[in-house]
């Protein structure tokens, strides 16, 4: 179970994020919804460890991460908004590399690595070096060094950004047999992808957490037909009284 | 451990890079060759290559410069350097592992310069061997410049800046021309920088003057422990925040 409690962030006078609470259970897919600068990339920075916060505090198993940083790191992953991977490395490299950085041995490394090209769909471009595969295969293989590390808690910042239909269904597809196997945290803009893969969103805006809830639940409370409607209603309500 | 795998990933990203091979090995045995050519054809002594050669080798480590630089760099603007600061590796380990696989290519470029030199009428004797490990010393400055520029800036301002940096390097360290020609405030503007310095040590070591070389070589391992120094701290800066 992951807590987030009164969580702030501020740069100097912006507030990025505003006193979120939040609770995330063990093996839940949540995706966090805003528009831009709402301060989802913010919370996600946090989450993992990358940024201090100004005030709150995230405890995974009732345990801060902030008093154990290292050791909380050990446990989580994450996939960043730009593909990052290694671009002179193949994709067994990459893969390897991630998990060695996380303590694992050369032999695990390697029969990790030949798990998550086989589940990721990348077993025949082993040998390709990152930078000439298309965008949508870096995506596959950004994520794919997410989970190499077999993390309790991964973050997946936009993971579908920039990638054409094809390469979007197939990155539903392993996400939706990654659920339930670790806690998954999403942060889009494509209200399809959380219908479709996310057990439970939450909607920020101006660093407040808006709306949370099933996207079934998030309809009903706000009695509109679909989670986009929502979307615009939650932070146009804002924008107007705010 | 995982320190050793980062200086491992980072000196494959730099070797297979076929641009890094032809300017960082090939065009210091260009200049070389260029200029013995000229001595060739001219009246007097100006490209010796006992002088050249030790001038030309520390010019290369421009290279480690722009290496570095852009390594960091452009591991900083694709976010790849943000999923490394999300992993368990500690301060020590960005440092060793950005700055450990500098060395071997260092070392590198040093014997590939002295091999060519060697055809070119460099003896290879005793001194050759100091000079050489005076020579990896001096390649810490270099690499140090690339760490602070590349936590500072993107890999596209690194690039710039490696223009501006490469031409200091070639005009304030008197590998091309004899600093005494100019004299003045330039001369004692050269003197206050490091690159001269580099420069003279590296000749020093070359003809056995050991003497002079101590002197030379301390003011270039400060600047190298005080550039080092400031990168160092930038980056834990930029990590904390």
């Amino acid at each position: 179970m992951i807590e987030i409690k009164e969580l702030g962030k501020s740069f100097g006078e912006r507030v990025a994020v505003d006193c979120l609470s939040l609770k995330i259970r063990e093996g839940e897919f949540f995706a966090l919804l805003g528009s831009n600068g709402a301060g989802k990339t913010t919370t996600i920075k946090m989450m993992s460890g990358l940024q201090t916060p100004t005030s709150g505090d995230i405890k995974i198993s009732g345990e801060s991460i902030f008093s154990n940083l290292q050791e909380a790191k050990q446990m989580m992953n994450l996939s960043p908004q730009e593909t990052a991977v290694a671009p002179n490395l193949s994709v067994k490299e990459n893969l390897e590399f991630t998990a060695k950085i996380y303590g694992r041995d050369k032999k695990e490394a390697a029969s990790r690595a030949i798990e998550m090209m086989e589940k990721f769909g990348l077993t025949d471009r082993s040998k390709t070096k990152a930078k000439t595969l298309s965008g949508g295969l870096q995506r596959r293989l950004s994520i794919a060094m997410a989970m190499i590390t077999k993390p309790r808690i991964v973050f997946l910042d936009e993971p579908t950004l920039g990638l054409d239909v094809r390469a979007r269904r197939d990155l539903w597809n392993i996400l939706l047999g990654l659920k339930g196997k670790m806690t998954i945290i999403l942060t889009t803009h494509y209200l399809e992808d959380v219908e479709t893969l996310a057990d439970r969103v939450g909607i920020m805006h101006n660093g407040k957490l808006c709306a949370l809830g099933t996207t079934n639940e998030l309809k009903e409370e706000y009695q509109k037909h679909s989670l986009e409607e929502v979307f615009l209603y939650v932070t146009e309500d804002l924008e107007v009284f705010v | 451990m995982s320190s050793l795998h980062l200086a491992s990933r980072n000196q494959k990203e730099i070797l297979r890079d076929p641009i890094s091979l032809v300017f960082g090995f090939g065009l210091p045995i260009v200049l070389l060759l260029l200029f013995s050519i000229m001595q060739q054809n001219m009246p007097y002594e100006l490209f010796q290559i006992e002088q050249l050669a030790p001038g030309i080798i520390v010019f290369g480590f421009s290279f480690l410069t722009l290496f570095s630089g852009m390594l960091l760099g452009k591991d900083r603007g694709s976010s790849f350097l943000m999923r490394l600061f999300a992993s368990p590796l500690g301060a020590k380990d960005y440092i060793i592992g950005y700055f450990l696989p500098m060395l071997p290519i260092a070392l590198l470029q040093i014997v590939i310069c002295l091999i060519a030199a060697s055809f070119l009428g460099l003896s290879i004797n005793a001194n050759s061997i100091v000079a050489l490990l005076v020579l990896l010393i001096i390649s810490v400055l270099f690499i140090s410049f690339g760490l602070l520029f590349g936590t500072l800036f993107t890999d596209k301002q690194v690039g710039g800046i490696f223009a501006l940096f490469v031409n200091l390097t070639a005009f304030l360290s008197g590998v091309w021309f004899s600093l005494d020609l100019i004299g003045g405030a330039y001369k004692a503007i050269c003197y206050l920088l490091p690159f001269v310095h580099a420069v003279d040590a590296a000749k020093a070591a070359f003809e056995g003057k050991y003497q002079s070389l101590g002197g030379s070589l301390l003011i270039v391992t400060s600047y190298s422990v005080v550039i080092m120094g400031i990168a160092i701290t930038v980056f834990r800066k930029r990590m904390s925040s």
